[in-house]
């Protein structure tokens, strides 16, 4: 008897995304309509593209710029750890306070912040660095300072991750 | 450091992240990255004006 369901059959010219990035090699094929299968995964997809998917996502987040020298994205990864390290830095010189505890929901909020620079806010709390308590004006631009990089380091490891993924080229 | 250095180099440095993350090609990205440094800047002056103006 011949089955009623056969899939692909009903709708053949029905583009299938993976759930892979958007613009893989299958994705690319799809859109342009090519019947061509992918050869086995290890000869199509690249050596960048195999192994632990988050392990730019996760370097990007300790080291700024990290996850983008895991791609061997060098320019991309210099400017975007140089922008977030000088951030921080800058942050550390205009005496910016570190959030070390979650009293109120914006110390919540700003702990959240600081903790997305990674490594740098671990190690400047061991260090003693930054302001306990926020005395003059430019200490309060040094506090957003620190918290901004934080939030960028983690935009950059995102994109890195989508670097990884295929998401973004 | 004044007020205004300090929205300089913030604009500056979020502008080259921005550039980066947000578009695909170095061309777009110096693009975006110079039309964000210009819209923080601009922003923080007219922002401040208002400012100054309601505080009068």
């Amino acid at each position: 008897m011949r089955p009623l369901l056969v899939p692909g059959s009903l709708f053949p010219a029905l583009v299938r995304y993976s759930q892979k990035g958007m613009a893989t090699e299958e994705n690319k094929n799809a859109a342009a309509g090519s019947d061509a299968q992918p050869g086995p995964k290890s000869a199509s997809q690249p050596a960048s593209q195999q192994g632990f998917v988050y392990l730019p996502l996760i370097v990007g987040w300790l080291v700024p710029g990290g996850g983008h020298f895991l791609l061997r994205k060098w320019g991309r990864g210099a400017l975007l750890g140089g922008s977030i390290l000088a951030m921080f830095a800058l942050g550390i010189a205009m005496q910016g306070k570190l959030y070390a505890g979650a009293h109120d929901v914006l110390d919540i909020l700003g702990l959240a912040g600081d903790l997305g620079n990674g490594l740098l806010y671990f190690v400047s709390r061991i260090a003693g660095w930054g302001a306990d308590q926020v005395m003059v004006t430019t200490a309060d631009y040094g506090t957003r300072f620190i918290v901004v990089a934080g939030l960028l380091n983690v935009i950059a490891a995102v994109d890195a991750h989508n670097l990884r993924t295929g998401r973004k080229s | 450091m004044t007020h205004f250095a300090a929205v300089v180099l913030f604009a500056f440095f979020a502008s080259i992240v921005f550039g980066i993350t947000q578009r695909e090609k170095p061309r777009d990205m110096i693009r975006y990255g110079i039309y964000c440094f210009v819209l923080f800047v601009a922003s923080a002056i007219v922002l401040s004006w208002v400012m100054f103006l309601i505080a009068r």
